[in-house]
C-alpha cells in the first residue's frame, strides 16, 4: 500500500480501518539466499538494498528482538558527512545524499531534515584542523562553510560569547546535516524491504553459525537452523558476541553511550550544534525535545545504562555553551550499546570464514551510515567486491597499518 | 560506581581513567618469530565479553597506581580488585 | 476568602492567604496548597492545552504524575516551562501562565486540530508531507515544530545557580509515607545512618490525604509526629522537597533537592543571590529502601479528558488534605473498592455524590456504605461525556445520562516501581492487584516496601516498611529495633481488572498529554506496530513529560486486548532516570560560563598582566599569546616584532606549561629506552637529548627533552597537550609491563616555573642572573648541555641549553615560587640586551620558520617516516610502537612526508588546512596528496611560509603544487621546499 495524503485523506472517511500491517510476520523457511543477522538499522537497509539494487530477494533479515530495537532507536538521530579521512569522508557523503532521497525512494516519511550542523572551534589550532576537515569534505562534494565568531553569532545568537570559558571563535557549518526521525528509518526500510519480498523475523537469535571446513553455510537459530549462501552479521554493540559463535575476535570494544532528551519545548535551535571545547551535542526534535549527547561513560559495558558523571560531563558541556537551557528539563537518560573499534572508524568486510560477512565498529557514528552502510554491505555481498567507497574499511587494516583514525587517538576504543 | 582500592579503600570510579582489558599487560616478546602478528593480536583484538571482564584502571586523581578490576559488564559487579603491578608479576612481568 | 471551592479541614494555614496569579488573573490560596489546590479552590479548571489537538485540559492527579496541568512560571530569564501544577508549592507571587496555545486558553485557534483528528492519526506524518521534496524543511516541517513543543524557554541564560554534593548513609529510604516512616523509624532508632527523602514538602505520603486511622490517631497526625521524632534523631537526615531520580551502580543514588522553588525567586546581586536553586546530590548508600507508594491509574472510555475528569485518589486528596472540593457535584467510576473511599470521605464532607459507577456487578452489596439516596450504578460503565470546557454531564452504557461537574476515576492502582527497574531488571505481572511489581533484578541493595511493592493497603505498608528495615539493620550489624509495627486499618482493595469500556465512536484517551487514545492503538496493530516497543513508538504513547505514569499499562492493556493476548505476554515496561524530569542546570551546578572548567595560570601570569598581553586558552592554561606595544595596530605588528627582536638581540617566553617529569632509579635509563625510539641510557650526565616517543601503533606520540641529570636521574619534557597522557602511558610501562625496573615517576610540571631565553644575546643576558661560579660559555656549556646551578645569589635552579626557536637559545627553570620573581628578573636584565618578551604566537612563527613539528603535526595520525624523524628511530632495541611501526601501509613509498611550502607569488597568503593538489588535477579526494598543517608570515623572509605533509615530499624539492583551501577560496601555487626554512645547518643555535 502506497503512502500519500490521499490515502490518509480516503482512510479517514473509512474510519482508519483500511491502513495493512507495515510488514508479514512470515515463518523463517529453511534455506536463503542470504542471511542478515541483526534487524537494526543496518541490517534492514542492506536488505532493501540487496533487493533494491541487486534483485536479491530470497533474503531473511534474523533479528533476536523486536526490529529496529538496537542503536537505530536509540541515537540522536544526526546525519552529516563531515569527516576528514578519504577512508571515511567518500562513504559519508554517499549515506547522505542517500538520505537526501530516501523518503521518496521507501515512500515513507523519515523526517529526513537537513537543518545543518554546526562544529564550534575555540582556538587556532581547531580552526585550522576545521579547515583541512572542510577541504576534505569539499573534494568529497560536500558542502562545508567555515564561519567566523560573526557569523556564528547570526546562525545562533543564544550561545554564550562573552563568558565563556573556552570562547567561540567560529565554526564548521554543514548546511545539508541535519536529523532524521531515527525508529521511521529502520520502519521505513522493513517495509520497504519486505514489500520487496525479504522475510523480516522478530523474535529469532542467531545462536550459533553452521560452519563446514571453513565455510559458512547458514545459522542455528532459536528457532531452528536456516541455511543460505552467505550470512551477513550486522549487530553493532553484539557483535564480538555474535562472532565469537563463528570463533572470530574483533577489533571491537562495546561500551556504553548516553543520550538525553528534554522536555517538549517550542522551537529555539536552528540545527545540530557540537560543542568543540567539551563534550556535548543537540538538536531539537519535531516533538521539541532537546535531544542531546556527548562522550561514552568509557568503560566497557553491555548494559546500556550509564552513570551520573558522563551525564554531568554533558549537561556541564551544553550550560557552557548555551545557558539559556537550564530551566529546560532532563526528561529520559538511556544508553546504547555501542560498537567502539580500534581506530574509531568501521568496518564493511568478509570474514576469514567463506561465506561470512561483517559489518561493525560503528562506534557511537552509526546511525548517520545506515543507508550507505546497507548500500555497500549488499553491493559486498550481491558482487563479492568492496564498494569504491567502503573499500578501507576491512578488518586487516590493523594488520597492514592501515589505520582510519580521524581522532588520532591509536588502539584505544574509548578515546575515539 | 565504586573502586575498592586495595591500598585507599572504596573510591569513586571517576577519579579512575578506563584503559581497558587487562591482557594489554601481556606486551609479546619483540624478538619472537610471530612479533609482527602478535603485536597486531595483543593491541587490536578484543575479546569484549559479556559478562566478567578483567580490565585496567588508572588511579589518575589518586595515587597513579594501575589497578586490574574484575567486573561483570552486564551488571557492572566488581569482584575484584588489585594492584595492576601484582597481577603482572603474576602473569610473569618482571623487568 | 481563598476560593469558592475551599471547604473545611486539611492541613493547609487558613491564617495565611497567598497571593499568586494565573495567566495574569490575581487569585488566593493558603499555606500549604500546591498551584493545583489553589486553582482547584478558586475554580479554575481549564489549565492548558494538550499536546497534539489542543484539547481543553484541568488538573487530572495530584502528583508528579500530571499529564496535563502543565504552566510556565515565572517570568524574564527564570521562565520555567511545563512545571506540574500539582506538585509546584504555592508562594506569594507566584505568576503562572498556560502554555501550548495559540491565542488565549479559553479560545486556543490550534483547537482546529481537533476537528483533524481522523487524519492526525497515530503516525500520520510517516506517510505523506513527502512532496514536494523541498518542502518538508520550508514548509512542513516549521508547522508541526510550532504547533508541537509545549512550553517556551525564556532564551536567557539561567540566572540561578546550582549546587553539588556528597552524602554517605547507611539507609535511603525513598519516600515518607507509611512505609518509608516505619521503616526510618526503626532503622533510626538502631543508630543507622538514615537518609529519609520525600519530593513532598509535607512528609507523610498518602497518610496526609487520607481518613485512616493510626495508632489510634489520625494518619497525617502519626505522620507529622514521626517526622518530629525523625528529626530529633541525630543519625537521621530528613530530606523533604528532595526527589530520588536515579539508581545507579554501586548504590549511589541521583537526588535532587530543591531549596528554592518553593519561595520567591532571589533579586538578582542581592547579598544571597548566590544560595543555590537546587541542590544535585550523589548519594552513595549501603541499603536503600524503596517506599515510593503507587499511582492511581484512569480507565479509558470516550471523552475521558475533559477537565473536571480527575482520578479519584486525587479528588480525595484535595478534600481531604488541601480542604478543596473538586466540584459540588461529584461521580465515581471504579472498577475497585478504592474509588468508593472518595465517595465516603466526600460525602463526609457534605459534597454532592452524583453517583457511583462500579464496572463489577458487585453481589454482596457495595463495600463502603454511603448515604442510601447517593444511586449506585454496579455493573455499569461511562461510555462518553459532554462538557465544553469541563465536564458536565456522564453518559452510562445503558444511556442513562448523569450530571456532574466533576467525575473522580479509579481504575486501580499502578506501584511506582520506576527506581527498581533502572538497572534494567523487568518488572513482573500481579493479577491480585492487577499491575507490574518490581522483578527479581533490581538494583542489587535495594528493597521494595509497601505500595511500591504491591502491597497495596497502610497495614501491610507498615509491616513491610518495618520489616525491612529489620533485613537491613541485621545486614548491616546494628541491633533490631524494637519499635512495635504501627496498627492501621487493613482494608483488603478488591479489584477487577478493567482498562477500557466497549468501543464507541469518540476517542478514549490513554495518554493524555501526547493525545494518544484507543484508536491509535487500534491502528497501530492493524499496522503490525505489535511490539510494546513499536506502539511506544509509532503513538509516541507514554513519550511525554510525566513518560507514561499513567498511560503505560493502560496502553499494555489496550494493545494486549487487540491482539488475544494477556498483559504479561504483550510486555512489560522498563523505566529509565530520571523519576521525574531534572532541570539541565541541576546537572552543571557550578560548572558553566567562565567556571566550566578550571584555569592553570602559569607562574608568570600576573607580570603578562601587567605587561599587557594577550592570553590564549591552551589546554587548560591560559598562556600570553603576544605583548602589543603602544603605537602598534593589530596583533601581525606585535608578533613581527616578537620575532625579529628575539632573532637579532633576545627573547624570553614562559614555557612553564611544558609537562615535566621526574625519572629516578638504577633502571631509569634502561626504561627511557623502551619509552623512547632513542638510546637515553647512554646519554652522558649533564646533556640533554632529543625524544621521540611512539604509541604502541606505532604512530607518533609525543616529542620532548629528556636531560640526565645524575646518574639515576633524568628529566623528560613533554609537549604541553600530551603532559598528563604521556604521564598515564610511562605509569603503564613502569608498573604493568615492567614491574620490577627500579624506575619512580613524579610529575613536576607545576613545580618548576621555566623560561626559555633566545637569541644571540641570550647568553650574555643570562650570565648576568646565573650566579658567577657556574661557566656557561659555549665551550663549558654547549648545544644540548644541561645542569643543576643556582641563580639570583643562591637560588636553585636548571638549566637547559635547547633551541625550539633555532636561535642560541636556553630554558632556565626555578622553583615555581620564584617564577613571579625569575620573570621580572629576566624583563629587567634584559633591558640592557633589548631583550623582549614573546608570546605563544612568535613561539609558533619560529618554531614554523626552523620547521619543528608541534601538536598541529604530531596530531595522532603521522609516523616517525611521515615526520622525517625516521633516523631518529632505533631499530636495535625494542621499545614501545617498535614492531607495529614496521608495517607495510605506514612505510610506503608514496607516503606523505613533511616539507616546507613557499607561495610563488610572495605576495599570497598560506593558511593552514589547505590540502594539496597537483597543478592540473582536478579537486576530488582521489586527487589529494597531502595537507598544509601550519603556516605563518615569516618576518625574516618577508612572506608566508608552511609546513605540511605531502606525498613523496622528499623527491619532490622545487616543484610547484596547488594549495587548495576552498573552504576559504582560495588556490594558491605553492613551491615545496625543506621545511628548514631558517638556518638549515643549525650554526645559530650551535653559536
Amino acid at each position: 500500500m502506497a503512502y500519500s495524503a490521499f490515502r490518509i485523506f480516503r482512510e479517514s472517511l473509512t474510519g482508519n480501518r483500511g491502513w495493512k500491517p507495515v510488514w508479514r510476520e512470515p515463518e523463517p523457511r529453511p534455506d536463503y539466499d542470504i542471511i542478515i543477522v541483526g534487524g537494526g538499522g543496518h541490517g534492514l537497509s542492506t536488505a532493501y538494498y540487496l533487493a533494491r539494487n541487486h534483485g536479491i530477494t530470497r533474503v531473511a533479515v534474523l533479528e533476536k528482538g523486536w526490529l529496529g530495537s538496537g542503536n537505530v532507536g536509540r541515537n540522536t538521530t544526526i546525519i552529516r558527512s563531515n569527516y576528514m579521512l578519504p577512508g571515511n569522508q567518500p562513504f559519508y557523503e554517499l549515506s547522505l545524499k542517500l538520505w537526501e532521497g530516501l523518503e521518496q525512494d521507501f515512500n515513507f516519511n523519515a523526517m529526513v531534515s537537513q537543518r545543518g550542523v554546526l562544529n564550534l572551534y575555540h582556538s587556532d589550532p581547531q580552526r585550522d584542523a576545521f579547515v583541512r576537515r572542510g577541504n576534505a569534505m569539499k573534494l568529497s562534494g560536500a558542502d562545508p562553510v567555515l564561519l567566523d565568531e560573526a557569523g556564528v553569532r547570526k546562525l545562533c545568537p543564544f550561545l554564550d560569547f562573552d563568558n565563556a570559558r573556552f570562547p567561540i571563535r567560529g565554526g564548521l557549518w554543514q548546511p545539508r546535516g541535519g536529523t532524521v526521525r531515527h525508529d521511521a528509518v529502520a520502519w521505513g526500510y522493513a517495509r520497504g524491504a519486505d514489500r520487496r519480498g525479504v522475510d523480516i523475523i522478530q523474535n529469532c537469535e542467531v545462536t550459533g553459525f553452521l560452519i563446514d571446513s571453513g565455510v559458512c553455510k547458514g545459522v542455528e537459530t532459536a528457532r531452528g537452523p536456516i541455511r543460505a549462501k552467505s550470512v551477513a552479521v550486522a549487530v553493532a554493540g553484539s557483535s564480538s558476541r555474535v562472532m565469537a559463535k563463528a570463533g572470530i575476535r574483533l577489533p571491537i570494544e562495546s561500551h556504553v553511550l548516553q543520550a538525553f532528551v528534554s522536555e517538549g519545548l517550542k522551537p529555539v535551535l536552528p540545527g545540530v550544534i557540537t560543542f568543540g571545547a567539551g563534550h556535548f551535542y543537540v538538536s531539537q526534535s519535531d516533538k521539541g525535545g532537546l535531544v542531546f549527547g556527548g562522550d561514552i561513560d568509557g568503560y566497557n559495558s553491555y548494559a546500556q545504562r550509564g552513570n551520573l558523571p558522563a551525564v554531568e560531563d554533558v549537561c556541564e558541556g551544553g550550560m557552557a555553551i548555551m545557558p539559556m537551557i537550564g530551566r529546560a528539563r532532563l526528561l529520559r537518560m538511556w544508553g546504547g550499546l555501542v560498537d567502539m573499534s580500534m581506530d574509531g572508524s568501521a568496518f564493511i568486510d568478509r570474514t576469514e570464514i567463506d561465506g561470512l560477512f561483517f559489518n561493525g565498529g560503528w562506534c557511537y557514528g552509526g546511525f548517520k551510515a545506515t543507508p550507505a552502510s546497507g548500500f555497500c554491505f549488499a553491493h559486498l555481498l550481491a558482487t563479492g567486491e568492496s564498494h569504491p567507497v567502503a573499500r578501507q574499511m576491512r578488518l586487516d587494516r590493523f594488520r597492514r597499518g592501515k589505520l582510519i583514525d580521524e581522532k588520532g587517538q591509536g588502539a584505544q576504543p574509548n578515546l575515539h | 560506581m565504586i573502586i575498592n582500592h586495595p591500598l585507599l579503600g572504596p573510591r569513586d570510579a571517576a577519579e579512575f581513567v578506563h584503559l581497558g582489558d587487562a591482557a594489554m599487560i601481556d606486551r609479546p616478546d619483540w624478538q619472537a618469530k610471530d612479533a609482527a602478528e602478535a603485536f597486531h593480536d595483543y593491541l587490536y583484538l578484543r575479546d569484549n565479553p559479556a559478562g566478567t571482564y578483567r580490565e585496567l584502571w588508572y588511579h589518575e586523581q589518586g595515587d597513579r597506581s594501575w589497578l586490574v578490576v574484575i567486573r561483570d559488564t552486564i551488571t557492572h559487579d566488581i569482584k575484584n580488585v588489585e594492584l595492576a603491578r601484582d597481577h603482572a608479576r603474576r602473569r610473569g612481568r618482571s623487568r | 476568602m481563598t476560593g469558592r471551592f475551599r471547604i473545611p479541614g486539611g492541613l493547609v494555614d487558613r491564617t495565611q492567604p497567598i497571593g499568586f496569579s494565573f495567566n495574569g488573573r490575581e487569585l488566593s490560596g493558603l499555606q500549604g496548597d500546591t498551584l493545583a489546590s489553589a486553582l482547584l479552590a478558586n475554580g479554575q479548571r481549564l489549565v492548558g492545552r494538550s499536546f497534539k489537538y489542543h484539547r481543553p485540559r484541568g488538573i487530572l492527579s495530584a502528583g508528579p504524575e500530571e499529564p496535563n496541568a502543565l504552566v510556565q512560571l515565572h517570568r524574564g530569564a527564570r521562565l520555567e516551562p511545563n512545571t506540574k501544577a500539582t506538585v509546584t508549592e504555592l508562594f506569594a507571587g507566584l505568576a503562572a501562565t498556560s502554555q501550548n496555545h495559540l491565542g488565549s486558553l479559553d479560545f486556543d485557534l490550534l483547537a482546529v486540530n481537533d476537528l483533524l483528528s481522523p487524519f492526525l492519526t497515530a503516525g500520520f506524518y510517516y506517510k505523506t508531507f513527502m512532496w514536494p521534496k523541498s518542502f518538508w524543511e520550508k514548509v512542513y516541517e516549521p508547522l508541526i515544530r510550532s504547533s508541537a513543543g509545549l512550553g517556551r524557554l525564556s532564551g536567557e541564560a539561567d540566572p540561578d545557580h546550582y549546587d553539588k554534593g556528597f552524602l554517605h548513609c547507611d539507609l535511603l529510604v525513598i519516600g515518607a509515607g507509611p512505609a518509608g516512616l516505619s521503616a526510618a523509624l526503626a532503622a533510626g532508632e538502631s543508630g543507622a545512618r538514615v537518609i529519609l527523602a520525600d519530593e513532598d514538602f509535607v512528609m507523610g505520603g498518602r497518610l496526609n490525604s487520607e481518613t485512616h486511622a493510626v495508632n489510634g490517631q489520625p494518619g497525617h497526625e502519626w505522620a507529622a509526629r514521626t517526622v518530629a521524632e525523625l528529626a530529633e534523631m541525630e543519625t537521621v537526615r530528613l530530606m523533604p522537597r528532595t526527589t530520588v531520580f536515579g539508581a545507579f551502580d554501586h548504590g549511589i543514588y541521583g537526588v535532587l533537592e530543591r531549596r528554592r522553588d518553593h519561595l520567591p525567586p532571589l533579586a538578582d546581586g542581592s547579598s544571597d543571590s548566590r544560595q543555590p536553586r537546587q541542590i544535585l546530590w550523589h548519594i552513595y548508600t549501603k541499603r536503600a529502601i524503596l517506599a515510593s507508594g503507587s499511582i492511581e491509574r484512569p480507565i479509558a472510555f470516550t471523552n475521558n479528558d475533559r477537565p473536571g475528569i480527575m482520578l479519584a485518589g486525587a479528588v480525595r486528596a484535595y478534600a481531604n488534605r488541601f480542604g478543596v472540593a473538586c466540584g459540588q457535584r461529584v461521580a465515581v467510576f471504579t472498577n475497585n473498592d478504592d474509588g468508593w473511599r472518595t465517595a465516603a470521605d466526600l460525602q463526609d464532607k457534605d459534597i454532592d455524590i452524583a453517583a457511583v459507577v462500579d464496572t463489577r456487578s458487585l453481589p454482596d452489596g457495595p463495600p463502603i456504605h454511603l448515604n442510601a439516596r447517593v444511586p449506585i450504578h454496579a455493573g455499569e460503565e461511562v461510555v462518553d461525556t459532554r462538557g465544553r470546557r469541563g465536564i458536565t454531564k456522564l453518559v452510562l452504557a445503558s444511556g442513562k445520562r448523569v450530571r456532574a461537574d466533576c467525575l473522580a476515576v479509579s481504575g486501580g492502582w499502578n506501584p511506582s516501581i520506576h527506581l527498581s527497574s533502572h538497572h534494567g531488571g523487568r518488572p513482573v505481572w500481579n493479577d491480585n492487584i492487577a499491575g507490574f511489581v518490581p522483578g527479581e533484578r533490581h538494583p542489587p541493595n535495594l528493597s521494595v516496601a509497601g505500595a511500591a511493592g504491591g502491597s497495596l493497603t497502610l497495614g501491610s505498608a507498615f509491616r513491610e516498611g518495618t520489616a525491612q528495615a529489620a533485613a537491613v539493620l541485621d545486614s548491616l550489624g546494628y541491633p533490631p529495633s524494637r519499635r512495635p509495627v504501627p496498627e492501621a486499618s487493613d482494608e483488603p482493595a478488591a479489584i477487577s481488572a478493567f482498562w477500557h469500556v466497549r468501543e464507541s465512536r469518540g476517542r478514549a484517551w490513554i495518554d493524555f498529554q501526547n493525545d494518544v487514545t484507543d484508536k491509535d492503538v487500534r491502528l497501530s496493530h492493524r499496522e503490525g506496530y505489535r511490539s510494546v516497543e513499536h506502539l511506544k513508538r509509532y503513538t509516541t504513547l507514554g513519550m511525554s513529560t510525566d513518560q507514561g505514569k499513567t498511560a503505560n499499562v493502560n496502553g499494555l492493556a489496550a494493545m494486549a486486548k487487540l491482539s488475544g493476548r494477556t498483559i504479561p505476554e504483550t510486555g512489560t515496561t522498563v523505566f529509565r532516570p530520571p523519576w521525574t524530569p531534572v532541570a539541565i542546570a541541576a546537572f552543571a551546578g557550578r560548572s558553566r560560563g567562565r567556571d566550566f572548567r578550571p584555569v592553570r595560570l602559569t607562574p608568570s601570569h600576573r607580570w603578562a598582566e601587567e605587561q599587557g598581553a594577550v592570553f590564549v586558552e591552551t589546554g587548560s592554561w591560559l598562556r600570553a599569546q603576544w605583548f602589543p606595544r603602544p603605537g602598534e595596530h593589530g596583533w601581525r605588528q606585535s608578533v613581527d616584532r616578537e620575532v625579529r627582536t628575539t632573532r637579532n638581540t633576545a627573547g624570553f617566553c614562559d614555557v612553564t606549561t611544558l609537562g615535566k617529569i621526574d625519572i629516578k632509579g638504577t633502571d631509569a635509563g634502561t626504561f627511557l629506552d623502551r619509552v623512547y625510539t632513542g638510546t637515553f641510557s647512554t646519554l652522558p650526565i649533564g646533556r640533554v637529548r632529543y625524544g621521540l616517543m611512539l604509541r604502541e601503533d606505532g604512530i607518533a606520540y609525543d616529542d620532548g627533552t629528556t636531560a640526565r641529570l645524575g646518574e639515576s636521574h633524568y628529566l623528560m619534557t613533554t609537549t604541553t597537550a600530551n603532559a598528563v597522557l604521556v604521564f598515564r602511558q610511562l605509569e603503564f610501562a613502569r608498573q604493568c609491563l615492567w614491574p620490577d625496573l627500579d624506575v619512580h615517576l613524579v610529575s613536576v610540571t607545576d613545580g618548576w616555573a621555566q623560561f626559555s631565553v633566545a637569541g644571540p644575546h641570550s647568553r650574555d643576558l643570562l650570565r648576568t642572573i646565573i650566579d658567577p661560579q657556574h661557566d656557561i660559555s659555549n665551550a663549558a656549556f654547549p648545544f644540548m648541555a644541561c645542569s643543576e646551578l643556582t641563580v639570583c645569589g643562591g637560588c636553585a635552579a636548571r638549566l637547559f641549553r635547547i633551541s625550539f626557536s633555532g636561535e642560541l637559545a636556553y630554558e632556565l627553570a626555578v622553583p615555581a615560587r620564584f617564577g613571579d620573581s625569575m620573570i621580572r628578573r629576566i624583563a629587567q636584565s634584559g633591558l640592557a640586551f633589548d631583550a623582549v618578551p614573546y608570546g605563544t604566537e612568535a613561539l609558533g612563527v619560529m618554531r614554523i620558520e626552523k620547521g619543528h613539528a608541534s601538536g598541529n603535526e604530531l596530531d595522532g595520525q603521522t609516523t616517525a617516516l611521515n615526520l622525517g624523524l625516521s633516523a631518529m628511530v632505533s631499530t636495535k632495541k625494542d621499545f614501545i610502537g617498535m614492531t607495529l611501526a614496521k608495517r607495510p601501509e605506514l612505510n610506503r613509498k608514496d607516503a606523505v612526508r613533511l616539507m616546507g611550502f613557499i607561495p610563488v607569488d610572495r605576495a599570497a597568503p598560506l593558511a593552514a588546512g589547505a590540502h594539496f593538489l597537483a597543478r592540473d588535477a582536478d579537486p576530488t579526494t582521489e586527487n589529494d596528496q597531502g595537507w598544509m598543517s601550519s603556516a605563518a608570515h615569516s618576518p625574516i623572509l618577508g612572506h608566508d611560509i608552511g609546513i605540511g605533509f605531502i606525498e613523496r615530499g622528499h623527491e619532490r624539492v622545487g616543484e610547484i603544487v596547488r594549495a587548495w583551501d576552498a573552504v576559504r577560496g582560495r588556490d594558491t601555487d605553492v613551491e615545496i621546499v625543506s621545511p628548514h626554512f631558517l638556518d638549515p645547518k643549525g650554526d645559530r643555535l650551535r653559536g
